[in-house]
């Protein structure tokens, strides 16, 4: 059927999700960005914001904790996942494969504040870690965990240690078994042939996670305020705080923006990993 | 040697993943008022609890109300706008189908910022309806790529049949089209549903005094750690896995084809 033949089906059809995403997602971007230039307190268009950002050494600083952070983050998840998925895919009975994975990703089902919330449970200084350490007589004193950085990282990988188990999981299972026959036939040893041909294989899954996990840790905000508390800032918390204890919606949106550009820079950086169709 | 220390390695990643579950759902079980060891229970006191607090039972209900709802138009505006891209030759297609799609690649908290600004200047006050207005944007590409992606060449045959028999646009659409990706519909229904039924950032934005649940349970962690936000929890957890069943059981099961 031609767009000549059903013009006004065609446009009909396609276009309340676009005047959607226009009116809630386009528009209210634009206003952002307009807002960011138009600092409280001060008449007229100001860069205040942005140059404020490379001055304010807090400000800055909240950047840079976000990025080692996160980068942590996706590092340990991606270490700790991908044994994990290889022992999954390769040394669980295929019959039991699909209850193996469901329960490895059962608590993905608990909410997500409440996620970080049983976290700090097991973290806080009367709770299960501290507890059993010094019972058995490991520590003399409690040791501080919760309201730190380690305790932000503890609660991001758990959670990404889900999601990257699931895509690398997904990953392996794809990869033909003749490529492994393949290259023990050629005189390759498991190491050799995991390095030379396992891992270049499935390393544009693993950047697809990896990538996916930096985007998700770097806007989050519920899991390095419940669980790192107010010690150091991450961005998004510095981003909440402008609304939530000033008001600053012009601040707020120029750090918002800033946010958005380190993505979207890491997206250029891992472009050429990230062909997702050719995966 | 290889196979044990696989399965220490296994058996920690699941004691690792497993860990926090144990000790929410355990502590809610506790009969004194800190959720922390020792465990004196079993006591059902914090579910009652929870269960008498209209703040919470509200938040489930705005919570239920906001998915449904959302969800609900966010698979319809995602499966009207699949259905026009894949049928009909629109110019600028793949720059229109990128639009859709560019939500997804945007924090729920920049998305929030936005939109709260955006209202802001409408003067539109705080409310339900302004979150279950994000959530719809942040849903709507992913239903669009689910729909979209199931789409196929021998679904417009059957559609060009039903047009030959004389089926008007609407009933080759509710007739023909929709059942026959209801696979992709469900899914997309549901992917929805568990994505605002657990969204915080955005309801948290733009909510003020009737708010959904994970804002609810935030507003309860105020007050540190406390066993009714175990039982709380611990509920969501329970519905969620049920449910969880259910899509499993229903998009999963082999039909007789």
């Amino acid at each position: 059927m031609s767009a000549a033949r059903q013009p006004i089906a065609a446009w009909a059809s396609v276009s309340p999700a676009l005047l959607w995403t226009l009116a809630f997602f386009a528009v209210p971007f634009a206003a952002m960005g307009v807002a960011s230039l138009f600092p409280k307190g001060e008449a007229g268009l100001s860069l205040a914001h942005y140059t404020q950002f490379f001055t304010n050494p807090s400000y800055w600083r909240s950047l840079t904790n976000s990025l080692e952070v996160t980068l942590i983050v996706t590092a340990i998840s991606v270490l700790l996942a991908y044994p994990f998925a290889w022992i999954l895919a390769f040394g669980v009975p295929e019959r039991w494969q699909r209850l193996a994975l469901m329960l490895a990703v059962l608590p993905f089902w608990t909410s997500y504040v409440v996620r970080s919330y049983s976290w700090l449970l097991v973290l806080a200084e009367k709770g299960i870690i501290n507890d059993s350490l010094l019972g058995i007589g490991l520590l003399s004193e409690p040791i501080q965990i919760a309201n730190t950085r380690a305790a932000t990282v503890i609660g991001f990988v758990h959670f990404f240690v889900m999601l990257l188990t699931l895509t690398i999981f997904a990953n392996l299972k794809q990869l033909s078994p003749n490529y492994r026959k393949a290259a023990a036939d050629l005189g390759a040893g498991p190491v050799r042939s995991f390095i030379h041909v396992i891992l270049p294989l499935t390393l544009p899954g693993i950047m697809v996670g990896a990538f996916l996990t930096f985007v998700l840790a770097i806007g989050d905000y519920i899991t390095p305020q419940i669980l790192g508390g107010n010690n150091e800032l991450l961005m998004p918390q510095l981003i909440m705080m402008q609304i939530g204890r000033r008001g600053d919606f012009a601040g707020a949106s120029a750090l918002s923006i800033i946010l958005m550009l380190v993505v979207t820079l890491a997206y250029f950086l891992c472009a050429r990993w990230l062909k997702i169709e050719r995966a | 040697m290889t196979r044990i220390i696989s399965t220490l390695y296994a058996a920690a990643i699941y004691g690792f993943i497993f860990l926090p579950v144990a000790v929410l759902v355990l502590f809610s079980f506790q009969g004194t008022l800190f959720p922390i060891p020792p465990f004196n229970g079993p006591s059902l006191r914090w579910y009652t609890a929870v269960l008498n607090d209209a703040r919470l039972t509200d938040g489930l209900v705005n919570s239920l109300l906001v998915a449904i709802a959302t969800s609900a138009l966010a698979t319809l505006l995602g499966f009207l706008s699949a259905w026009g891209f894949a049928r009909f030759h629109l110019p600028a297609s793949a720059l229109l189908r990128g639009f859709i799609t560019l939500p997804l690649t945007v924090s729920y908290l920049i998305i929030g910022m936005g939109l709260l600004i955006f209202f802001n200047w409408l003067g539109l006050p705080k409310s339900l309806m302004a979150a279950g207005i994000g959530h719809v944007v942040i849903n709507l590409p992913l239903c669009f790529a689910i729909i979209y992606s199931q789409m196929g060449e021998h679904q417009a045959n059957i559609e060009r049949a039903a047009r030959d028999l004389g089926a008007k646009e609407w009933q080759v659409l509710t007739l023909v089209t929709a059942p026959m990706l209801w696979p992709a519909l469900f899914a997309s229904f549901f992917l929805s549903m568990t994505f605002s039924w657990d969204e915080f950032v955005i309801a948290f934005l733009l909510t003020r005094f009737d708010t959904t649940l994970p804002v609810e349970i935030w507003n309860l962690l105020r007050a540190g750690l406390n066993p009714k936000t175990n039982a709380v929890g611990s509920l969501v957890f329970g519905v969620s896995i049920v449910l969880a069943i259910v899509f499993e059981l229903v998009a999963f099961r082999k039909r007789p084809q």
